[in-house]
């Protein structure tokens, strides 16, 4: 298997989009018939990699080969003439088209789109082992199926490098077994395989070799029989990463904001947030732990005011904010940095200097009387802009064609204006480089420093370990348990998050 | 840098707008030749009429009203709220404007500024009833304005007869309110070889265009108005009360829309009749989109406008139908639409690159 020639040979890849370099010097060798994992963290750059070889982006530098032919892929079907066939982590799959016409759809001049098509189909299945029914409707298959069906339609078109982009990410247990049985099936063939995953455990199991990219570049090459799941870990994250951590406590015991039993109902009167409760202290960072979608979202929404809260009380100081408005509220010292900051955030059309009004449109500097104070929010642009390290040309571009790590730095910038009493910090983090990622947890820790009493919730259980000076579980709408993040590691933080282990771990 | 970059944003808009002109009339041309008409001595003949001083006056007051009227949709429309009642606030506003203005005898400029006042409140008043129905039932202020538009025409069908607020015009079959006094009027601006005057309210338009600009671009309610019709979601984040900004937003466009009619009103036919202009809301919609929502914009899309409207009238004399300038409207409309989209978007993929250079330089 390793006499053969390699399958694909990537050698100096380098991409630049507006603001950031997405991959650089990538280089990175495939044997045919074998199984390649690419491994790195969220936005290390392993998608961006993928659409070059699929020929969806034009590497700035660099050059392809493919079985040792350089390949100059302008587009998906450059990549399927010369064998390279793509599975997408969302399938492309008309629900109310049977497989057959699924399959066929765009590739009618192989096999036709009847008797002929339906035999060839048989053929792979049988050949690969994917039990596939061809007239089958895919609104009836389940999602181990129907990545079945994208695995055929790409072998259809002729493929003998498959690239998987995060195939397990949709898959149950049992699915991903399935799967890599097809995957060695697909390999005793003398088909390649190149599987994208972050998922550490299961690359062991199913790859002959592995590639770590970290921040965009390649940093190591690793055997699966001689590496274990922590060691491509640190691989992946990198030992000059950033650590999340606070020094010495600066937790007094003058409450800042205080949650009585807050309880908040969505429109079909579930409880969505189930009485909460908790305290923030001036100079502490309490963090909320949890799978997404258990309640965070709301919960914050009911501290903010934008949500109406059914019952208990939410206080700021000693004062209650029930009937306060958001605009109240953020007067009162409550800066937002929200978790989806497209959304929530920014006015992505408008310049620099009107996002620094936005959420402060009524206070100083932005704001003389009933007037935007053009002069002197475009001063504290530029103050922001200096103190966080926002990379832009000028206060005066619109904020969409920032990067999103220096959107962040702005956003939290802006918030940290203005000398909040409490921050609410959902995934302050999340999506951004490094570099921004670091100065960030600094201005956490500076501010905290100064008094700020700041609700983290964050999907990164390090973050949330390591910058924490308490720790709450969130499971289903409640508070389900308390840990120390002295000792806490983040396994034992995932169980409690996912219920398996009710209680507290001190 | 700074200067640069605004020249860039208007220059995207007159750029589009342009383009959307030119189109236009290549689109009429076609359809001319097609019809076998001449189009060279078509627009020739459409321009020499165009340029007589009583066709400049007829273009600049009815361009008074288009302008008024796409104000007060380009408000609507800043905050992604449409406004297609802006048609039946100006009628049921100059109606019982002219009702009241007909009714009281008041001194001079008292008299002028309370049927201004009365126009401005039925059509806020007209608008609200849209808003309120928006912000507590979830009525899309579409539906309901366009609705009120004809709830509107038929109130003033009721109130427009002669036992009620109106008489019978002297001499024709015509009815209208009774007349304004001559206190109440407001007297014209003479244009230079023409017998016709320029409604001195024509000077309302520019000043309600001057105040839209203020308020919009350096107030904090028009921050709030902008950034919601930016996104709504970082609005109500920011401490936006999107409710509230709803009903005053609505009722700002339904009080500007009730400015539609006064300029006519108060400086040439001084009562509501059946004559009465009827259509200048929809107009409206067009020019506020074919302006960009922008008062510099709107001010030369209503021109223009009007300016089409009055020399298309010497087509008929050439037996051309004069229905060929709906045609050069409405290429200009879909056209700009189309060609703003298109300009915007390479704009915007320029400013990218640009700030990716200028970042790319910086770290080398």
């Amino acid at each position: 298997m390793s006499t053969t020639r390699p399958a694909v040979e990537l050698h100096g890849i380098t991409k630049r989009f507006p603001g950031v370099v997405a991959n650089h010097d990538i280089d990175i060798t495939v044997a045919a018939g074998t199984v390649h994992a690419i491994v790195g963290e969220n936005g290390a750059g392993k998608s961006t990699l993928m659409k070059i070889l699929y020929g969806m982006q034009r590497p700035d530098e660099g050059t392809i080969k493919v079985n040792g032919e350089v390949a100059d892929l302008h587009s998906p079907s450059d990549a399927i003439t010369r064998g390279i066939g793509m599975v997408h982590q969302h399938f492309m799959l008309a629900d109310n088209l049977t497989v057959l016409e699924n399959v066929v759809l765009g590739a009618e001049r192989l096999h036709g789109i009847g008797g002929g098509a339906r035999r060839r189909i048989r053929e792979i299945s049988d050949q690969y082992g994917l039990g596939v029914e061809p007239d089958r409707l895919v609104e009836e298959l389940g999602v181990g199926a129907r990545q079945r069906i994208e695995i055929l339609k790409v072998l259809y078109r002729g493929a003998r490098i498959l690239i998987l982009d995060e195939p397990t990410a949709v898959l149950v247990p049992q699915e991903v077994d399935e799967l890599f049985a097809n995957l060695q099936e697909l390999k005793r063939e003398g088909l390649t395989v190149i599987f994208i995953s972050h998922k550490l455990d299961e690359v062991l199991k199913v790859a002959d070799a592995i590639t770590v990219i970290r921040r965009g570049t390649t940093v190591a090459s690793a055997d699966p029989g001689e590496v274990s799941a922590r060691q491509l870990a640190e691989l992946m994250v990198g030992s000059e990463l950033p650590v999340p951590e606070l020094r010495e406590s600066t937790v007094t015991d003058v409450p800042v904001l205080t949650l009585e039993d807050v309880t908040v109902r969505d429109a079909t009167g579930r409880a969505v947030v189930d009485g909460v409760s908790l305290t923030i202290h001036e100079g502490e960072i309490l963090g909320i732990a949890g799978v997404e979608g258990n309640g965070q979202a709301e919960l914050v929404e009911a501290i903010m005011g934008m949500l109406p809260v059914e019952s208990g009380s939410v206080r700021l100081g000693g004062e209650d904010l029930a009937g306060r408005s958001t605009r109240h509220r953020r007067e009162m010292g409550v800066g937002f940095i929200p978790e989806d900051r497209h959304r929530h955030g920014l006015l992505l059309e408008s310049p620099l200097w009107e996002n620094r009004v936005l959420g402060h449109q009524t206070r100083s500097p932005n704001v003389k009387g009933i007037l935007i104070d053009r002069a002197g929010a475009r001063r504290d642009t530029e103050r922001i802009v200096e103190e966080y390290d926002v990379r832009t040309p000028g206060i005066d571009v619109s904020a969409s064609s920032l990067s999103g790590g220096n959107q962040q730095k702005l956003i939290v910038g802006r918030e940290m204006s203005g000398n909040p009493k409490l921050l609410i910090a959902a995934h302050p983090t999340r999506g951004v480089d490094v570099g921004a990622q670091s100065a960030i947890w600094d201005h956490l820790r500076r501010a905290r420093a100064e008094g700020l009493a700041v609700l983290l919730i964050s999907a990164d259980l390090d973050e949330l370990i390591g910058m924490s000076d308490t720790l709450r579980v969130i499971l289903r709408g409640r508070l389900v348990g308390e840990a120390d993040p002295a000792t806490i590691t983040p396994d034992e933080l995932g169980s409690l998050m996912t219920g398996a282990a009710e209680g507290s771990v001190a | 840098m700074i200067s640069n970059l605004l020249a860039k944003s208007y220059a995207r808009t007159v750029i589009a707008a342009l383009v959307a002109l030119v189109f236009a009339i290549v689109v009429t041309s076609i359809v001319l030749s097609v019809s076998g008409f001449n189009p060279p001595s078509t627009f020739q003949a459409m321009f020499d009429f165009g340029k007589e001083p009583d066709s400049v006056v007829n273009t600049v007051n009815r361009a008074a009203a288009y302008y008024l009227s796409a104000l007060a949709v380009a408000i609507g429309f800043r905050m992604n709220l449409f406004n297609i009642g802006v048609d039946g606030q100006y009628r049921l506003a100059a109606m019982l404007a002219a009702a009241a203005g007909g009714a009281w005898a008041l001194p001079a400029g008292l008299r002028q500024i309370v049927i201004i006042l009365v126009a401005v409140v039925v059509g806020g008043a007209w608008a609200g009833i849209a808003a309120i129905l928006k912000v507590t039932r979830g009525v899309s202020e579409v539906i309901s304005t366009i609705m009120l538009n004809f709830i509107g025409t038929g109130v003033i069908a009721f109130l427009l007869s002669p036992n009620r607020l109106a008489a019978k015009v002297a001499g024709s079959n015509n009815i209208g309110t009774k007349p304004i006094g001559s206190s109440g009027r407001v007297p014209g601006i003479s244009y230079p070889g023409s017998d016709l005057k320029i409604y001195g309210l024509v000077l309302l338009a520019v000043l309600a265009g001057a105040a839209f600009w203020f308020v919009i671009n350096r107030t904090r309610f028009g921050f709030d108005l902008r950034a919601t019709g930016l996104s709504q979601s970082a609005a109500v984040a920011s401490g936006v009360d999107a409710k509230r900004m709803v009903v005053i937003a609505m009722v700002l466009s339904g009080a500007v829309a009730g400015l539609v009619g006064m300029p006519q009103l108060l400086g040439g036919s001084y009562s509501y009749s059946l004559d009465f202009p009827t259509g200048i809301g929809f107009t409206g919609i067009g020019i506020a989109l074919l302006g960009r929502n922008n008062p510099v914009g709107i001010a030369f899309a209503s021109l223009l406008w009007a300016f089409l409207d009055q020399s298309s009238q010497i087509l008929e004399f050439n037996d051309i139908p004069k229905e060929i300038v709906a045609i050069t409207q409405a290429a200009v409309l879909l056209s700009v639409v189309v060609v703003y989209e298109i300009v915007n978007r390479v704009g915007r993929r320029m400013d990218q690159r640009r700030v990716a250079a200028e970042l790319g330089e910086a770290a080398a």
